[in-house]
């Protein structure tokens, strides 16, 4: 029983995730086919890239709600640069990448020049940079780009979409900040003791704004793949799709109080609400159901989780505290 | 005896490894301003704590207005008329003056809360305690005085017999320590009695009739304030029992590391001090006396108003902890769990949290060499952990603290400022990390270690400065330094 509590407590969500993936293997003979799990990763591209950079968000402790509005603007400057500045596809997706990163930027003032919350800095960026998104259009969505940009969205390299490669290329720089680099144990830090971190030497204001920077850029990159594979910019697209994204990286074990949480976790979580997603539409469940059960296993692993990490703390702690009563002690 | 409010006789209370308290008596008359002195880790919270309900003694009795109880919890001794300032104060800051006064006490009809009557009330009470606060302010508005003056008067208006006051004047200036003579003067009037904790001697001569003596959890002696000297009472307090023995030998050299020159900030005034190579300097002091402050602003985690800081004769401007690192000044605070440590993240990652730079080639961490450093200090500083991504949070007291200590090594500083190094932390830790700071000091290291625990400043430290209402008191050698010298320049 020690043993389950303290592999549940660190492979929680695999767990979860393999036993998604038995039971719809049992339930639908369509489900373990490679056109459908290549469905799946094409499905869950851009929630997995836009989550890596909220995950660096939420483990400095902060929260990024623009994500949905960002790729709504991003995608509609892009058809803007093609459409009616004539611009190539590579310059208008780089041009669109930069709005998201100046959307990051933005964010990131408010959070560290002004001192708003993140969650009412981004809630405020989540609105206006929408309203953007309609004034640019006027409401109405943008057609016309290039044939050849559909492939950004759409094209295969080899058996893998274009979009689940950008995914796979985005989770290892993901993996590599967090598991490899100074800024990313910085944004543990961070979001474990802010004063602490601040008194250890780190600067907390730039590192805090190159994290929302990045989440712009990555919301950026989500936007122009969106865009692509819809080949049409919609001012009103990925609405409330931060909420999937927050979803998938508390999901991954990410605390959303920040400074806990492993970057493999998080692809777990995308994975989960992927397989999800597409063995509910194989097993024909109503759309309606569809929410509910998202919504229950959102609740439901994250409370066990929260009870498995208490029973391995309680393990640990006394472990140590037998350790210490055991130990000799220096001073008779 | 029929004239006591109060008497509490043979009260002990012992926690596992330490007698908080052991046969303690207090005997309050009424109407009587009764001080209880004696140094950190005498037993007065302890012994406060009994009174408000908040523990339960193992052993002892008390008899509060001719009766006795038995069981005392917190609504109990609150109805019994006792009330408790703590230094925190316990007011909603959000809330109107009026609004925390009658907290919990149903103003108006039914359900439903009349502000005017309220109001009008809290106005009556505080001008029969001639508090000139509008009830209708917020308190989050008004001067930490005046917040104490409306806990009072919340307290007076539960009826209260006997008012403990826990080091009052601790946060306020001269101006406001006046008023608040008054308003206590104006109390005793009212026959409420009052145990006034103070470290500060001209205070209890002023204001008591009587004073209560605690040292090591014992009881010693309660005096006349009439009839006892300053010198007297200081004796009392002291002559705590040397029992731990300190690690031998100075190891300060000649040259001067570390020099600040008038400098003046958040709370301390034109303080000048030199430090020398392999010196560890004590900084002693009432708390609230400023030293804190000055670490932190030497480090660079508070701002400097004047004044400057040279290190090795070069002058530096520290406005971060970023030009602290630079000038090679190191900080351990004294608030391990918030400023210290980072609980969450392991052991390693906090050992290197501080040198990530040196540990880094263009932000790439070189893991090999990181492990290889905490392996080291671990090791070196005999931390107990069973790896080092054990998670810091789970490790004993000592071994954070060393945790903490191990992370500014690794920032090869030359001057390390040590706030309360051995707070909380259990008796053989204590002494591991007194021999870790000599072994540090003979390996060159400056340490600037501030202690309210007498016995470690003074068996510590090579010289001893005392800080008193944010300005250096005195300076004692290792020969001159007694309790009753640091005492004495401590406390006025």
């Amino acid at each position: 029983m020690k043993n389950f509590n303290r592999l549940a407590s660190r492979y929680g969500m695999a767990i979860v995730l393999v036993g998604l993936i038995v039971f719809f293997s049992l339930a639908s003979e369509f489900f373990l086919t490679q056109q459908n799990l290549t469905n799946v990763l094409r499905q869950v591209a851009m929630l997995g890239i836009a989550s890596v950079g909220m995950t660096l968000v939420v483990l400095t402790g902060g929260i990024d709600l623009s994500v949905g509005s960002t790729i709504a603007l991003v995608g509609v400057v892009t058809a803007l640069c093609m459409s009616s500045l004539g611009l190539d596809m590579y310059t208008a997706a780089l041009l669109g990448i930069v709005t998201g990163a100046v959307v990051g930027a933005i964010n990131g003032l408010a959070v560290t020049v002004f001192a708003i919350p993140a969650l009412i800095a981004t809630l405020g960026t989540l609105t206006a940079v929408r309203g953007f998104a309609f004034i640019l259009t006027d409401g109405i969505p943008i057609f016309g780009f290039p044939p050849e940009f559909s492939y950004l969205g759409r094209g295969m390299i080899g058996p893998i979409p274009v979009p689940v490669l950008t995914m796979f290329v985005v989770f290892v720089i993901g993996w590599v900040i967090l598991n490899r680099l100074e800024f990313g144990r910085y944004l543990y830090a961070i979001g474990g003791n802010r004063e602490a971190a601040r008194l250890s030497g780190i600067s907390v204001g730039i590192t805090l704004m190159i994290t929302y920077v990045l989440a712009g850029i990555f919301s950026g990159v989500a936007g122009v793949i969106m865009l692509s594979r819809l080949n049409s910019a919609q001012p009103n697209v990925a609405n409330a799709f931060e909420m999937d994204v927050i979803t998938a990286v508390v999901l991954g074990g990410v605390s959303i109080a920040g400074g806990e949480g492993r970057f493999t976790g998080v692809i777990f979580g995308v994975f989960i609400i992927g397989v999800l997603s597409n063995g509910m539409v194989l097993l024909n469940v109503q759309d309606y159901w569809q929410l509910v059960v998202k919504g229950g296993v959102l609740m439901a692993a994250v409370g066990l989780d929260q009870y498995y990490t208490r029973v391995g703390r309680r393990a640990a702690s006394k472990k140590q505290s037998d350790a210490m009563i055991s130990a000799p002690q220096s001073v008779p | 005896m029929a004239d006591s409010i109060l008497e509490m006789r043979g009260i002990s209370k012992g926690y596992p490894g330490v007698q908080a308290l052991s046969g303690v008596n207090l005997s309050v008359r009424r109407g009587e301003i009764h001080g209880l002195m004696g140094e950190n880790g005498a037993g007065k919270s302890t012994l406060i704590k009994i009174l408000a309900g908040a523990i339960t003694p193992d052993e002892g009795m008390i008899r509060f207005d001719g009766t006795e109880v038995s069981a005392l919890d917190p609504r109990r001794a609150m109805e019994l008329g006792i009330g408790v300032i703590y230094q925190e104060l316990n007011l909603v800051p959000n809330m109107t003056v009026a609004d925390n006064i009658y907290l919990g006490v149903p103003v108006g009809r039914g359900p439903w809360r009349n502000p005017k009557t309220a109001n009008a009330k809290a106005a009556r009470l505080l001008q029969s305690l001639g508090i000139d606060v509008d009830p209708t302010a917020q308190v989050s508005e008004l001067t930490i005085a005046y917040q104490q003056m409306v806990e009072i008067a919340k307290a007076v208006s539960k009826n209260v017999k006997l008012l403990v006051m826990d080091e009052p004047t601790a946060p306020l200036s001269s101006h406001e320590v006046a008023r608040l003579f008054a308003l206590i003067e104006r109390l005793r009037a009212d026959n409420i009695s009052i145990i006034y904790i103070s470290h500060r001697m001209e205070e209890i001569f002023k204001l008591t009739e009587r004073v209560t003596v605690l040292r090591d959890g014992r009881f010693i002696a309660t005096l006349d304030s009439a009839t006892t000297s300053r010198s007297e009472l200081i004796r009392s307090m002291v002559g705590r029992e040397l029992n731990e023995t300190y690690p031998e030998g100075c190891h300060a050299q000649d040259a001067i590391i570390l020099e600040a020159r008038n400098i003046s900030g958040n709370r301390f005034i034109d303080v000048s001090f030199a430090l020398r190579k392999g010196e560890i300097l004590g900084i002693g002091g009432l708390v609230g006396a400023g030293r804190t402050e000055v670490a932190r602003a030497l480090f660079g985690a508070d701002p400097l108003h004047s004044g400057e800081i040279a290190v090795n004769g070069r002058t530096f401007r520290i406005t971060s902890p970023v030009d602290g690192l630079r000038a090679g000044i190191a900080l351990v605070p004294e608030d391990r769990k918030h400023q210290g440590l980072h609980l969450s993240m392991s052991v390693g990652d906090n050992i290197s949290l501080a040198s990530l730079k040196a540990l880094s080639r263009g932000g790439w961490i070189s893991l090999d060499k990181e492990a290889e450093r905490s392996a080291l200090r671990i090791s070196e500083l005999r931390i107990k952990t069973p790896t080092a991504e054990q998670i810091a949070g789970t490790l004993s007291g000592g071994n954070q603290q060393k945790v903490v200590i191990a992370k500014w090594l690794e920032t090869k500083p030359q001057i390390l400022i040590m706030d309360e190094p051995t707070r909380g932390i259990d008796v053989g830790a204590k002494q591991e990390i007194y021999v870790l700071m000599k072994a540090l000091a003979a390996q060159g290291y400056s340490i600037i270690m501030i202690s309210s625990d007498m016995p470690e400043l003074l068996g510590v430290s090579d010289r001893i400065l005392v800080m008193r209402r944010g300005r250096i008191s005195g300076e004692l050698s290792k020969s001159e330094a007694s309790q009753e010298r640091v005492l004495d320049l401590a406390a006025h």
